[in-house]
């Protein structure tokens, strides 16, 4: 309990020293660097909010892109006419609305037809758009013009990411945390334990798709232009599924330090090799799969079990 | 609140069909409040099924289910347990990742008495002291003996706070020695009262426990009545063994 207690004290002081230092990054480096942290950032808060629900209930979702996407549209379409900020707020409350209706009609699917169907659906809603933009709106893409500086979108993403950790870690200590791994571990035991397993799958899958609609909301302010082949691509919802994969479960940091060695690596990838992006992220996959099978998170606890600690403990810090 | 001796849950015409093979056929049955029920019959005969129209894990065809004079059919399972219904599964299920101690704080945390998760550690510590699994707290579900997860199992139902609890086959598998000591544990809930109704293919804990007990055969009720005369029965002694065995 004790340890638990430090443990806890410890990793908050890290948040809050990290978070200090990264919220100064912007005054002293150029805009390459800033980039690659907006990227970090946005696939950190993804990553996170995926494993909120997806890694607890297991119900597998490649719905992201479709949240995300959702949330790129709203910012396009709304920032015309209202501020930006209130673009912003209403695709995270969009984005929660339409999780809201699409998990209470397909929370009961389980297993691979819940991914088939989250999967369809990021393509349904893209061709949907795509019919209503050619047909009705004339038009194939939009422009988004907003003059907020990468700055701006650099500490709204690094607000964003550390909220959506610090609340995912929040959850899991209260009785919804419990709930949500009770689903996970045995939907039906859930049920006979007195749990409404419909409404917290439901609140909880639509809390996770209004940070994803949030992100690509932030995101968009960076495109000059999008349409809906931009703004739905399920490569989003596969990235982010392997980054929290490659993280581990069980902890609300976890998804975070899968998200970082991914995007740094998409990164190098990306200009050393662009056409072999999507064989790096295949590979990534087998590699999580056959060898780190409890993700970065207990290769982590590992060293700090067997490492760190041991260390620390010779020089007299603990 | 009803008295002692008042009827805690009674079904009426209870009907479930699986395609064409019914499995529950128009059954009616009061439960005694205070009281432990037996309710026997052959493999397949429908006791589970039973169960799972109580608990809503199935849904009836017809007929209906009053617990403390309200109607149980058309609740979901979760409402069924903050009504003050719990239940063990005939094949046992812990959540396997979780600590034991874990798995009952669940119960605690969503039954019909919710606490926060801290109170619900402390109670939970209590209730696996009371099933035999003291000290055993800490340990991850899925390294226990079958026999260690039924423990659980009913000290997670327990820790719902029910007023009816359900037991399916709980007692299937012990040795003779853990059979005494399951007796002796399911007599001291209903001491503490708790009504039960189990499902049960160990006559002596049927014989030690019961005050009454119902026979199932292919989804009928065939008989109703004492343990004694129950299980002197000649049309029961047919479902069990067959008919040259009961004619022999
Ligand atoms: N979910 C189900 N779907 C189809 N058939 C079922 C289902 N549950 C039970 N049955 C059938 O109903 C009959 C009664 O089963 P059950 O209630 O489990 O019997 P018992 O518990 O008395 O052994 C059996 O023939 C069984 O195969
Ligand atoms: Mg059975």
């Amino acid at each position: 309990m004790l340890d638990a207690l430090r443990n806890a004290r410890a990793a908050a002081a890290l948040i809050v020293i990290a978070a200090i230092a990264l919220a100064f990054v912007p005054l002293f480096s150029s805009g390459y660097v800033m980039s690659v942290f907006i990227l970090l950032f946005a696939n950190v808060a993804l990553a996170t909010a995926w494993s909120f629900f997806s890694g607890a209930t297991r119900y597998i979702s490649l719905a992201t892109a479709a949240f995300f996407g959702i949330g790129i549209y709203v910012l396009a379409i709304a920032h015309v006419y209202v501020p930006v900020p209130v673009a912003l707020i209403a695709a995270a409350i969009i984005g929660f609305l339409v999780a809201l209706v699409v998990g209470l009609s397909t929370l009961r699917l389980r297993g691979v037809y819940f991914v088939v169907f989250t999967f369809g659906l990021t393509e349904l809603i893209h061709q949907v758009l795509n019919w209503w933009e050619v047909k009705i709106n004339h038009t194939v893409s939009r422009f988004i013009f907003t003059d907020v500086s990468n700055i701006a979108i650099y500490e709204t993403l690094l607000v964003a990411a550390l909220i959506t950790i610090v609340g995912s870690w929040y959850v899991n200590q209260i009785r919804l945390g419990y709930a949500l791994r009770a689903i996970g571990e045995d939907e039906t035991v859930a049920r006979h334990a007195g749990i409404n397993t419909t409404r917290v799958k439901v609140v909880c899958f639509a809390l996770s798709a209004s940070v994803m609609a949030f992100v690509g909301a932030v995101l968009a302010l960076r495109y000059p232009y999008v349409d809906a082949s931009i703004a739905f691509n399920s490569t989003w919802s596969f990235q982010v599924l392997i980054a929290a994969l490659l993280g581990g479960g069980g902890r609300a940091w976890g998804p975070a330090i899968g998200a970082i060695p991914l995007v740094l690596l998409s990164e190098y990838l990306a200009g050393t090799f662009p056409h072999h992006f999507s064989i790096a992220l295949g590979l990534c996959f087998v590699v999580i799969v056959y060898f780190l099978p409890g993700g970065l998170t207990r290769l982590v606890l590992r060293l700090y079990h067997s490492w760190l600690v041991p260390q620390l403990k010779k020089a007299e810090v603990l | 609140m009803q008295a002692g001796n008042g009827t805690i849950l009674s079904i009426r015409d209870l009907r479930k069909a699986f395609g064409g093979l019914v499995a529950v056929r128009d059954i009616s049955f009061d439960i005694p409040e205070g009281r432990i029920f037996g309710l026997i019959g052959p493999n397949g005969s429908g006791k589970t099924t039973v169960l799972n129209l109580i608990t809503a894990e199935l849904s009836a065809d017809s007929g209906s289910i009053l617990f403390e004079g309200r109607e149980m059919v058309g609740r979901q399972s979760f409402e069924v347990c903050r009504a003050r219904i719990a239940r063990t599964f005939q094949l046992v299920r812990v959540l396997p990742y979780m600590t034991t101690r874990e798995n009952v704080m669940l119960g605690r945390m969503f039954g019909s008495a919710p606490t926060s998760p801290a109170q619900a550690a402390q109670d939970a510590d209590a209730l696996l002291e009371r099933v035999g699994m003291a000290g055993r707290a800490d340990l991850v579900a899925s390294q226990l003996t079958y026999i260690d997860q039924k423990r659980i199992e009913l000290a997670r139902a327990l820790a719902t706070h029910p007023k009816l609890l359900l037991l399916d086959e709980w007692l299937a598998g012990l040795n003779p020695s853990e059979l005494r000591i399951g007796i002796d544990l399911i007599r001291q809930i209903c001491q503490d009262g708790v009504t039960i109704v189990m499902i049960e293919h160990v006559m002596e804990a049927i014989r030690a426990l019961c005050d009454r007990v119902a026979v199932m055969n292919a989804g009928d009720k065939i008989a109703e009545g004492t343990p004694a005369s129950v299980l002197s029965d000649p049309e029961v002694m047919h479902a069990y063994l067959g008919a040259d065995d009961a004619a022999a």
